[in-house]
């Protein structure tokens, strides 16, 4: 691809082309992100900060609520991540097939990745309302009860990530779509002949060769899930009680209630937690790819 | 040989997909345009009046036409966001992808953090306010820049290795400066992917809701976004309202999307599967 070859004395790219991106991005995202690391081990006002160690992080830990949002990220990552990824790779084996109306299709199941997710949280707060809403009206009709999807504690947390899933899975599939696009038709040729179903062909062809799409899709929506906060928010506010809150809520609640230290500590322990997650995931893919 | 297969499986996909995809859309503006007591009920009978003009008015009067104020501010925020974040992250991808150096690292380094990590909130606001940023337009802007710099930056990067060096030499050859070579030459090359990021972006930079929650408080700073967050409570007896705001708000990520969805899609895998 791109030989390296000696540079004249004076490039023809300038490095200053760096500089105006390096500093906006450098003050306000690396700087603040950097420093978070001694906030979080500070009581803080914004105007002074008094180092108190790791108290932030052992509050953080000692009170049951705190230590449920941590929880509830886990499980709202990995069910989001989840779905996305066999819902989107299903779709998209069924938007590359030749079907009717198949670009028609692309778009529709695209569309709500690009539409406001606080208008989307706002519209299925309203049609998962446990008596009015159509969700539970139309069960009725059928003859099945439907559940307080958003106020049962049991459950809110559930049918956030479903409706979560239900706005990004658009996306996912159109990863798919880009990788089921880059496998060879031979291979599926070669399979009819040697007799191969349908399914054998999915799960010996399809799922081994879509597999770097497989990576950026499990990828995206783990970071996604983990960093979720606005369709949270605008559904349950973390309620009933503290049922759903994740990380991204609870830095929310400290912060307005003034707790700048704990809020970013909070911070803190998200960015861990991403790293500890993706970064082995990320390390393990690429050297898997690197033998093959 | 034809067969009825591809047709029936699309039927029902589609009918599958107009439960589950249009049905909500169609909730959204069917409340939108129906008086505050047949939208109390939330079901999914027709009007009996169809009163979308009297909603829409009702809504952007609301708040001493706080609607408008946020329209006028969620577009300045973007397009202004957009244009800087355009030319910034063409700058980064081109050098990136074209001079390698140690820089590069800890530029990919740097790059990689931004699309994985949140940001910290509470540092950035003290820093915000300590540099007389904090709930200024300027300052929320800025922020957009930074936050979605990363994205921009590789996806440019990625277009860019298709473009052959050779046109840089040549230019260089006719005596062209560097600035020229990438203001004149490359700039206008990259116009498939530019229309990409300015579409993806620009959605993306409308439809934040976090980022203007924490560091555009105040109602003259009001944004899209935040005015449906603040009708929802307000409006919890007035359904139609509340539908109706979402209805305007889902509106220009549609007019978008009728537009660009092609490019959308093209850009978006070309950026995304191939790296």
């Amino acid at each position: 691809m791109t030989e390296t070859r000696p540079h004249p004395r004076k490039s023809p790219y300038p490095l200053w082309f760096f500089i105006p991106a390096a500093i906006i991005y450098g003050v306000l995202f690396l700087f603040p992100t950097i420093s978070s690391l001694w906030y979080s081990l500070t009581r803080w006002d914004l105007s002074t900060a008094q180092f108190i160690g790791l108290e932030n992080f052992q509050q953080f830990f000692s009170e049951p609520f705190l230590v449920k949002g941590l929880v509830n990220t886990l499980i709202y990552a990995v069910t989001t991540s989840g779905l996305k990824t066999v819902c989107g790779l299903l779709l998209a084996v069924l938007l590359t097939s030749n079907i009717f109306a198949r670009g028609f299709l692309r778009t529709l199941v695209f569309f709500p990745v690009l539409v406001s997710t606080i208008g989307i949280g706002i519209t299925f707060t309203v049609m998962m309302h446990p008596t009015k809403g159509i969700i539970n009206v139309t069960l009725e009709t059928l003859g099945m009860p439907g559940p307080g999807w958003l106020t049962n504690p049991a459950l809110a947390l559930f049918s956030v990530a479903l409706v979560d899933v239900w706005k990004g899975v658009g996306l996912a599939t159109l990863i798919f779509i880009a990788g089921l696009a880059a496998i060879s038709p031979d291979y599926y040729e070669a399979a009819r002949i040697d007799g191969a179903t349908r399914l054998q062909q999915f799960f010996r062809i399809t799922l081994p060769l879509v597999r770097p799409a497989t990576v950026i899709v499990v990828t995206l929506s783990l970071i996604g899930g983990l960093r979720s906060f606005d369709l949270i928010w605008a559904m349950t506010r973390g309620g009933p009680g503290f049922s759903s809150d994740v990380i991204a809520s609870v830095i929310y609640k400290q912060y307005q209630a003034g707790f700048y230290g704990l809020s970013t500590a909070g911070n803190v322990i998200l960015f861990a937690l991403i790293a500890v997650i993706i970064l082995p995931f990320t390390l393990w893919f690429n050297r898997r790819e690197v033998e093959e | 040989m034809r067969s009825v297969r591809p047709y029936l499986t699309g039927a029902i996909a589609l009918a599958v997909a107009a439960v589950v995809f249009v049905m909500p859309f169609v909730f959204v503006a069917l409340q939108a345009v129906k008086s505050k007591s047949e939208a109390s009920r939330l079901d999914f009978e027709l009007p009996e009046h169809w009163l979308f003009w009297d909603n829409l008015v009702a809504v952007f009067k609301a708040r001493d036409y706080q609607l408008v104020l946020a329209y006028f501010n969620s577009t300045l925020i973007t397009v202004v966001s957009v244009a800087i974040l355009i030319l910034l992250s063409a700058m980064v991808g081109y050098v990136m992808q074209r001079r390698k150096t140690a820089w590069n690292r800890v530029a990919f380094a740097a790059l990689f953090m931004g699309l994985m990590m949140p940001p910290a909130v509470v540092p950035t606001i003290g820093l915000l306010q300590d540099i007389g940023l904090f709930k200024t337009m300027t300052g929320m802007i800025l922020i957009q820049v930074a936050y979605n710099l990363s994205f921009s930056v590789l996806l440019y990067r990625s277009f860019i290795s298709t473009i052959p060096r050779d046109l840089d030499e040549a230019a260089l050859i006719d005596g062209a400066k560097p600035r020229q070579i990438f203001f004149r030459v490359v700039l206008p090359l990259l116009k498939p992917v530019t229309v990409t990021n300015i579409v993806v972006q620009s959605i993306a930079i409308f439809n934040d809701f976090t980022n203007p929650l924490y560091y555009l408080p105040g109602k003259e700073n009001v944004t899209v976004q935040l005015t449906l967050y603040n009708f929802q409570s307000m409006y919890s007896s007035q359904y139609n309202l509340l539908f109706m705001n979402i209805l305007l708000v889902t509106i220009p990520p549609l007019i978008v999307f009728i537009f660009f969805n092609r490019q959308i899609v093209a850009g978006m895998t070309s950026g995304g599967v191939k790296g």
